[in-house]
C-alpha cells in the first residue's frame, strides 16, 4: 500500500483529486445525490462525514495489530456507527432543522462505502498519524464536491447560495435542477467533466 | 385498500433509486446486463422483506421496549449483516439453484444503503407489522423496476457513441436523471 517515501502532504492532496471519493472513484453517491439540494445541506453533510471519518481512522488505525481479521469489516462496522450516532445526536440537539432536512442520510453514513473503504484499504494498515491525514483528505474531498453541488443546485434551481440572493431577481429558477432529476445530472456532468479534464492533462 | 397505497407509494411514487437516493451504489455498478439486475433485484427484494419484518420486531420490542432506541443505528447496521450471512447460509442449504442465482449479490446487500435507509424508515413511518412486510416488499420492488429499466436502456447505451469522458459512470447518471424526470409524473398520483 503506502510506501514511506510518499509525503504526508500528498497523503493528504490525494484524496483532494487525484483519488477523491466521488469524481475519481464513484464511492458514496447516494448522500451525494440526496443532500446537495442546496450549499447548506451539502456542507453539513460534508462535517458530519469529516468527523466521522477522520475519528473512525483514529481508532481503527490504533487497534490494528489487535483486530483479528476474520472480524475485521464487522469492527469497523460498529466503529462507524458509534461515531455517526454521536454525529447524529448532536445535528439533533443542536441544529433541528439541518437534522431535518438530512432526514435519514446522517445514519446513512453508517454504509457509506467512503468510510468502509477507507478503514479497509487504508486505516487498517498504517500508523495513526498518515491514517488520520488520510482520511481527512479523503473527506475533505468529499466535502468540496458536496459543496459545489449544493451550491450550483441552489443557484440554479432557487437563484440564491447560502441563502443568499446572488442571481437577479428577473431570472427565473429551474426547478428541476434543485429535484432529484438534477441531482443525477448535475453529479452526471460533474464526474464527466472530472474525467474529460484528468484525460486533458495527461494529453499534456 | 391501506395496504395497496403503501405498496405503490414504496415501488413507484417514492421509488428507492430515482426518488430517495436510496441504494445508488448497486443501481451504477450493477445495471450492466439485464441477466444480472434482475438477480441482483431478486435478492435485494428478499433481503429487504424480511428485514422489514426483523425490524420492526426489534425496534418494537427491544429498542423502544428497553428505552435503548440511542442505539438504533449500531443495532440495525448489525441485525442487517447478520441477517444477510444468515439468509445465504440458509439459501446455500435449501435451495442450489436459487444460490447460484442470487450467490455473488448476496454479500454486496450489506451495503446497500436502501436495506438500512428501509429500517429507518420504518421507525419513521410508525407502520404497524403488516404494513411493514407490505412496505418492504414494495421497496424490493421499485428498486427493481429501476434496477431492470437501467439495464434494459444500457445494453442499447453500449451500441451508442457517448464522448469518452462520459463513458461509464456519467452517462448511466444522466440516463438516471432523465428517468428520475419520467418518474416525477407519478408524484401527486395518490
Amino acid at each position: 500500500m503506502a510506501k514511506s517515501n510518499v509525503t504526508l502532504t500528498s497523503e493528504f492532496l490525494k484524496g483532494l483529486w487525484k483519488e477523491n471519493p466521488i469524481l475519481r472513484m464513484v464511492l458514496g453517491l447516494c448522500p451525494t445525490l440526496a443532500v446537495t439540494t442546496s450549499a447548506i445541506n451539502g456542507l453539513s453533510m460534508g462535517l458530519a462525514v469529516i468527523f466521522t471519518l477522520v475519528m473512525s481512522s483514529l481508532i481503527i488505525s490504533l487497534v490494528r495489530k489487535i483486530i483479528p481479521n476474520e472480524v475485521r469489516i464487522a469492527t469497523f462496522i460498529v466503529v462507524i456507527a458509534t461515531f455517526v450516532t454521536v454525529a447524529d445526536r448532536t445535528i439533533a440537539a443542536f441544529y433541528p432543522e439541518i437534522s431535518k432536512a438530512l432526514g435519514p442520510f446522517i445514519p446513512l453514513i453508517v454504509v457509506n462505502c467512503i468510510v468502509l473503504a477507507r478503514q479497509e484499504a487504508f486505516a487498517s494498515k498504517n500508523p495513526v498519524g498518515r491514517a488520520v491525514i488520510d482520511a481527512l483528505g479523503m473527506s475533505f474531498g468529499f466535502t468540496l464536491v458536496l459543496l459545489v453541488m449544493g451550491s450550483f443546485r441552489e443557484l440554479i434551481g432557487n437563484g440564491t447560495v447560502f441563502a443568499r440572493q446572488i442571481m437577479p431577481l428577473s431570472f427565473t429558477p429551474w426547478m428541476a435542477i434543485a429535484l432529484q432529476p438534477g441531482a443525477f445530472l448535475t453529479l452526471g456532468f460533474l464526474i464527466g467533466l472530472a474525467n474529460w479534464i484528468n484525460a486533458k492533462g495527461k494529453k499534456i | 385498500m391501506n395496504l395497496i397505497l403503501i405498496f405503490i407509494s414504496a415501488a413507484i411514487i417514492n421509488n428507492y433509486v430515482l426518488v430517495s437516493f436510496l441504494g445508488i451504489c448497486p443501481f451504477i455498478g450493477v445495471s450492466k446486463k439485464l441477466g444480472s439486475a434482475v438477480s441482483m433485484g431478486m435478492a435485494t427484494t428478499f433481503v429487504m422483506t424480511i428485514t422489514a419484518a426483523v425490524a420492526w420486531l426489534l425496534n418494537k420490542y427491544i429498542l423502544v421496549g428497553l428505552h435503548l432506541e440511542f442505539l438504533q443505528i449500531v443495532s440495525f447496521i448489525l441485525v442487517i449483516a447478520s441477517l444477510v450471512q444468515l439468509v445465504e447460509m440458509f439459501i446455500k442449504k435449501v435451495s442450489r439453484p436459487l444460490y447460484d442465482t442470487l450467490g455473488i449479490f448476496l454479500p454486496l446487500i450489506t451495503t446497500n444503503c436502501a436495506i438500512l435507509g428501509l429500517a429507518l424508515f420504518l421507525v419513521m413511518k410508525q407502520y404497524n407489522f403488516t404494513e411493514s412486510i407490505v412496505f418492504g416488499f414494495a421497496s424490493g420492488v421499485g428498486f427493481t423496476l429501476a434496477l431492470v429499466i437501467m439495464a434494459g436502456i444500457r445494453e442499447e447505451l453500449e451500441l451508442a457513441e457517448v464522448p469518452q469522458p462520459f463513458r461509464g459512470a456519467p452517462i448511466t447518471l444522466i440516463v438516471a436523471g432523465c428517468l428520475a424526470l419520467a418518474f416525477m409524473g407519478f408524484s401527486g398520483l395518490i
